[in-house]
């Protein structure tokens, strides 16, 4: 079973770097060979505009910005993996 | 008072309003027939010959703002009863005749039809007339006028004409765009576009609160031009306090589309745009052989609404825009499973008032998810410059491309023409790609915008500069494209 990332792409996380949250996962998910394990994917908008940008691994949530997104991959998703 | 351009308009408005504050609280089949009453307001007439009348009119707007007639295939529907019934006489010449010397009209006349009285004022036979208009065009006084009506003046595409039976006008659908040019132009307004708000408010009420599923409002760019008395954040908190779940921008489909129609282009080598509907539907109406030219691109709305229920298979989504041939669109089988409903500015200005929802006393919230290029889609031009961009950023080499940008139908008509004889002939067309938009001006100048004005391209520009993505290929780079 895949893991799934999924990374708000509305206009608020858009604005607070969502393409880099996403460019960057992309990044690391193909350094780390996970391609098989991790797909991310972009939606529309997950209702917590304020805590931007806003990620889900599977059903749990992480407030995430282009900054912190690396330490977010290492901890949540490669730790995991 | 909310900006309209006409009086037409904020009637329609008002029904709108009434059919959608009924629906939020199901008291629509209760109250239904209390409308055109409150209305007309009082006993005395101030739009038709008596009060009566202009209930019955009312009753039949009502059933417009309902949906219409679901019998009739085109959504540009006649209110028979509301047709004034203009005169339709043709070339005339006025009483401005001064019963010149030159009788320039007369030369013209390849028909024979200028006679002149005892006093060398002209007259015009009318079993010679063929209504050709070179008289008027040459006498020096303008003394010849067209009398036309306004409906037949404005549709370029001959599809509305006097009822052969009856004299209120007739749509014929077989040559109908839907454009809404007439719906705009008819003074009387009789001519309205079916709404679709009884859908959208049923979808955001089933909803409850987006908790069974999501409804995505889908907003066209030509909003730029629009809502001039709010800022755009607040048009986005206006559309969520409706009950939406969020707003996503249509010219991020513009940017798709940009991307998917410059390849086609590149391996096709001559291709007309697809984005406007009612150009689309010219083509296979009037110029079926060249049908196979037309873009397979869906518009940008229909390819960003593909990709929203990729990602959210439950969502419901509602175009909001500009445009009434879109409502044909959405009905159409490739895009039907995709979009959900089609509304208008007007309807969505009549949606806020029904929740009393004054947009320009709300928080601003955030509306970016395309580029520039995406946003100025809205405007003529702006999907030739979209087009070339996208070639560049993908650093295709030894394309050019030479596009013919058609401002409204009768331009679309002539490139079509031309198109077509040189393929006939199997001549160099001289040009590449076809930009075709059915209204003047493009999108802006759609039938189902509260207001039309000469800044409107220049506020399509000048939202596009503030796009967060200056690229097309920054804007679709967060999707999951493969």
């Amino acid at each position: 079973m895949k893991t799934r990332v999924t990374v708000c792409i509305g206009s608020s996380c858009h604005l607070k770097g969502s393409r880099q949250v996403v460019e960057a996962i992309r990044e690391m998910i193909a350094d780390h060979n996970l391609e098989d394990k991790v797909e991310v994917a972009g939606t529309f908008c997950l209702g917590e505009c304020q805590k931007g940008v806003c990620v889900t691994v599977g059903d749990t949530f992480f407030s995430v910005s282009p900054d912190t997104v690396e330490e977010f991959f290492k901890t949540e998703i490669l730790a995991k993996a | 008072m909310r900006k309209f351009d006409t009086k037409v308009q904020h009637l329609k408005y008002k029904i709108l309003r009434e059919v959608a504050r009924l629906a939020w609280t199901d008291d629509l089949l209760e109250h239904v027939t209390d409308i055109p009453a409150m209305i007309t307001q009082g006993i005395e007439a101030t739009m038709r010959c008596c009060v009566h009348k202009e209930q019955a009119i009312a009753s039949e707007r009502v059933k417009l703002a309902m949906g219409g007639d679901r019998s009739n295939p085109n959504v540009i529907q006649v209110i028979e009863m509301a047709c004034d019934e203009c005169p339709v006489g043709g070339y005339k010449v006025t009483d401005v005749c001064r019963g010149c010397l030159a009788h320039r009209c007369e030369d013209v006349c390849k028909k024979g039809a200028i006679t002149f009285d005892e006093n060398h004022v002209a007259h015009i036979d009318k079993s010679k007339c063929v209504n050709c208009g070179m008289c008027a065009k040459v006498c020096p006084y303008g003394a010849i006028q067209d009398f036309k009506r306004p409906c037949e003046r404005a549709c370029k595409v001959g599809a509305i004409a006097k009822d052969p039976v009856k004299e209120c006008a007739s749509i014929n659908n077989n040559k109908c765009i839907s454009c809404g040019a007439c719906v705009y132009q008819c003074p009387f307004g009789a001519i309205m576009d079916a709404s679709y708000i009884l859908d959208v408010i049923d979808m955001v009420k089933k909803s409850d609160n987006n908790k069974n599923y999501k409804v995505y409002a889908i907003i066209a760019p030509a909003i730029a031009s629009q809502f001039s008395y709010a800022k755009h954040g607040q048009i986005v908190s206006g559309i969520k306090a409706l009950g939406f779940h969020t707003v996503v921008e249509a010219a991020l489909g513009g940017d798709m589309v940009a991307l998917t129609e410059s390849q086609e282009l590149v391996e096709k080598g001559f291709l007309t745009s697809s984005c406007c509907p009612a150009f689309v539907s010219y083509v296979q109406k009037e110029f079926p052989d060249l049908a196979p030219y037309i873009s397979h691109n869906m518009s940008p709305m229909g390819a960003l609404s593909k990709y929203i229920k990729e990602t959210d298979p439950t969502a419901k989504i509602a175009f909001i825009g500009p445009c009434t041939a879109k409502k044909m669109e959405f009905q159409k089988d490739g895009v039907a499973p995709y979009v959900d409903a089609v509304i208008t500015f007007e309807e969505l200005q009549a949606l806020f008032d029904s929740k009393d929802l004054d947009i320009s006393t709300m928080s601003e919230d955030f509306l970016d998810n395309a580029s520039y290029y995406g946003r100025i889609f809205a405007r003529s031009g702006g999907l030739s410059d979209a087009v070339v961009q996208a070639i560049k950023e993908q650093g295709i080499e030894n394309f050019e491309v030479s596009s013919v940008v058609c401002d409204g139908i009768e331009a679309c008509k002539l490139a079509l023409m031309k198109a077509r004889a040189l393929l006939k002939a199997r001549k160099p067309l001289g040009f590449n790609f076809i930009e075709g938009m059915a209204c003047q001006g493009g999108c802006i100048g759609g039938a189902g915008c509260l207001t039309h004005g000469e800044k409107n391209k220049m506020e399509v520009d000048k939202y596009g500069k503030l796009a967060h993505e200056k690229t097309i290929k920054g804007a679709v780079s967060v999707l999951n494209q493969d």
